[in-house]
């Protein structure tokens, strides 16, 4: 059972005050304790509110336990319960002096992929989980492959359930071995191993007494010290055009502002920009802020850009650096993770979401598919079914400015969606000059 | 150019209540872009207030493109009418009601047994959507609020009657938030899901937001009844056995006067409210909505019906 125990932590957090957010995911496969290390972040971190954990205990009591099973912090809906089912992702939230957190926690199994991919399509940082007893199994190096593919730069391996192999440190260092070597021929260079116990506390919020031979930071400390975000300067612009604000009033009769949010880079005023997929050029006349005038913005910040020429734009532009813009094709290559019942197959109509773009297209070809144990592309050309991941080729109705989804992820993601039912059929991350 | 070379490079960082604050804005910008008739259910409550002032943000300099609908129960704070109707006036929007005691008065909702009405809310609302064709519904739902919001999405696609179906939730993949619904469907959007109740708090600080009065230190009578105080009113409270004192308290939520309590609290101002709240041992719903205790899965269950 995965009945906590309480440990004496004094950390008590001010959540007041401006801190930097941190998105991550969870993922873990069945029995290796991702609900009880959620209830022990929640509860070490006074997340988990009096009447909630009042609630829990009840709850706990009626299943028989002795004591409150923080798992349950973390169950799910009645209508899951008895429908069998799980809906992929429940979203938590939790703070520290330094830091909120908006944790996508993922469950394991079944629909596990698809699930990964949702979760970690956000995130900053996966955690993974493993058992200590069983070590890095098959679904440890496909939850760190779905992480690699998204281009999550950050991956922590929680090595859990410390307690049930007495605090071996050589135990912890022949997993962690394993993990990061796997991870980082995935080509993720920050990769970190913990050992803990999420039942009785160890390294989760406090540092343990047990495991004297580890010197790294706890759970919490990582997810507090890791960075967030990369620095936008070091990006090309990208400004999917969202929509056009024409007030028309006497005060700004001729305002014309193209609202948006900066999905990579940086976008000073006087810059030489180009709006994709048309390909004119013109300069960034003035950027307004949701609190007035700026001189200049960067991701992820909602600003409105006026330009200097009068340019025939709308919704679904992108507006790009002149000098560094993203490619504008008809047809599109990509790798899709299949998030449907209903299959993607050559022939197949279907919408393609870009941006605040939305275009018919037609599936052209499947190419391959992932082994998502090696990340190895196999040749392929069946429909590809849920939870799997391939290659596919598009062909669009009008051309879309995309990126490569391993450079620059918001312009390199998109999703193909049911032209009738609406339904998002598959998440997709465009290959472009690979 | 002459730029100065001691210039400081900004640290190009967002707070997270800037990464909320861009977010929000950019949902209410992909709801305008993509839909045809979006509305914004406002109450004068805490949340709907920030969704109106991030709608102002998110548009200016021009108007806000949508018109806002209070489902009215009937059983109402007058101080959160009054502020209402002055905030539909600041923000230039348009007001519709859809109101509970119409559809009492005429027979088509019956009062319960015990008084509440937060669950009658349903019908008119739904109503309201199917009658103004409304294609997407802004709500101020948090995820942070209660375990059946947890898993609720930004964009949360409603069948024709107006039922959210957990097995038909779309997957919610990078920001790409897809609206696409057949004639009759609507979706729900929560542009405030990523905001925990005291991030909604050090937004109306540091906006200057605002509130109607009741969310602040005051006196009023109150009584007693399951743990909560509950104002008397019209709405029948309180019983005979239920005496009344006069305590210093504030609002934590804003709802049905029969099932909404305060708690008692001496902040009277934003930055002793969000001290409070930060210290605060009960969720913002257990301490305050007796409609949510009913059953464990009460919210749910109203979910599944078409609520909020």
């Amino acid at each position: 059972m995965t009945a906590i125990q309480d440990t004496d932590v004094t950390l008590v957090p001010d959540q007041t005050g401006p801190h930097e957010l941190l998105r991550f995911a969870t993922a873990g496969s069945v029995d290796d304790g991702k609900s009880t290390l959620v209830g022990r972040l929640l509860h070490d971190t006074k997340s988990v509110l009096a009447d909630t954990l009042a609630a829990v205990e009840r709850a706990s009591r009626a299943k028989g336990l002795e004591a409150a099973d923080l798992a349950l912090l973390t169950d799910g809906l009645r209508a899951e319960r008895e429908q069998g089912i799980t809906i992929d992702v429940a979203y938590r939230y939790f703070s520290t002096a330094s830091r909120s957190f908006v944790l996508a926690d993922t469950p394991g199994h079944v629909e596990y992929t698809r699930n990964m991919v949702t979760g970690a399509s956000t995130a900053e940082l996966a955690l993974v989980l493993v058992d200590a007893r069983n070590g890095v199994v098959e679904q440890t190096r496909r939850h760190a492959a779905a992480a690699a593919l998204l281009v999550v730069r950050h991956i922590a391996l929680a090595v859990n359930k410390m307690d049930l192999v007495g605090f071996d440190r050589a135990v912890f260092e022949s997993i962690r071995d394993e993990f990061v070597s796997a991870v980082r021929s995935l080509g993720v260079e920050d990769v970190v191993a913990i050992p803990l116990s999420a039942l009785q506390g160890d390294n989760v919020v406090a540092r343990s007494e047990r495991t004297p031979w580890y010197d790294g930071p706890t759970l919490l400390e990582h997810l507090e010290a890791v960075p967030v975000g990369g620095d936008p300067a070091l990006e090309p612009l990208r400004f999917p055009v969202q929509y056009v604000l024409r007030p028309q009033t006497d005060e700004h009769h001729d305002y014309r502002g193209y609202a948006g949010r900066v999905a990579h880079g940086v976008v000073r005023v006087g810059d030489r920009v180009v709006v994709q997929p048309s390909g004119r050029t013109t300069t960034v006349a003035a950027i307004d802020g949701l609190d007035g005038p700026l001189d200049e913005a960067f991701a992820p910040q909602s600003v409105t850009l006026r330009l200097a020429d009068d340019v025939d734009i709308a919704r679904g532009d992108l507006v790009a650096a002149a000098d560094d813009s993203a490619t504008a094709s008809q047809d599109l290559v990509g790798d899709v993770c299949v998030v449907s019942e209903r299959p993607v197959a050559p022939g197949d109509r279907v919408l393609v979401r870009h941006g605040t773009r939305t275009v018919r297209a037609r599936v052209q070809s499947v190419t391959a598919r992932l082994d998502l144990e090696t990340l190895e592309h196999l040749p392929y050309s069946d429909p590809l079914r849920l939870n799997d991941i391939g290659t596919i080729t598009v062909r669009l109705a009008e051309p879309v400015a995309a990126d490569d989804y391993g450079r620059l992820r918001r312009t390199g993601a998109f999703l193909l969606v049911d032209d009738q039912e609406g339904s998002t059929l598959a998440a997709g991350m465009a290959v472009v000059g690979r | 150019m002459t730029e100065s070379l001691t210039a400081v490079r900004p640290a190009r960082r967002l707070s997270q209540l800037d990464a909320l604050e861009s977010e929000a804005v950019h949902i209410f910008r992909e709801v305008a872009g993509e839909f045809e008739r979006p509305v914004l259910l406002f109450s004068g409550g805490k949340d709907s207030v920030v969704m109106l002032h991030l709608a102002a943000k998110a548009f200016a300099p021009a108007a806000i493109p949508l018109p806002v609908l209070h489902v009215d129960t009937g059983h109402n704070f007058p101080e959160v009418i009054d502020y209402r109707d002055e905030a539909v006036e600041r923000y230039g929007v348009r007001l519709l009601v859809a109101s509970v005691q119409d559809y009492i008065d005429s027979g088509r909702l019956k009062e319960r047994p015990d008084g509440t009405r937060n669950p009658l809310q349903t019908v008119p609302l739904l109503d309201a959507i199917e009658g103004n064709r409304f294609d997407a519904v802004f709500g101020g739902g948090r995820r942070d609020e209660e375990k059946a919001r947890a898993k609720e999405r930004v964009f949360s696609l409603r069948d024709e009657f107006g039922q959210w179906d957990p097995r038909r939730q779309r997957p919610e993949l990078w920001d790409l938030y897809n609206g696409r619904h057949r004639p009759g469907e609507h979706v729900r959007v929560f542009p405030l899901s990523n905001w925990t109740e005291v991030d909604v708090w050090e937004y109306v600080a540091r906006e200057g937001i605002e509130l109607p009065s009741i969310y602040y230190a005051h006196e009023r009578d109150v009584f007693l009844r399951d743990g909560m105080w509950l104002t008397p009113g019209d709405w029948g409270g309180p019983k005979d056995d239920e005496p009344v004192e006069r305590r210093v308290v504030r609002y934590r939520t804003v709802g049905d006067m029969s099932c909404t309590g305060a708690v008692v609290s001496t902040a009277s101002t934003v930055s002793e409210v969000i001290a409070e709240v930060a210290v605060s041992t009960l969720t913002e719903r257990g301490a305050t909505r007796a409609d949510d205790r009913l059953t464990e899965a009460a919210m749910e269950d109203r979910k599944r019906e078409g609520y909020f």
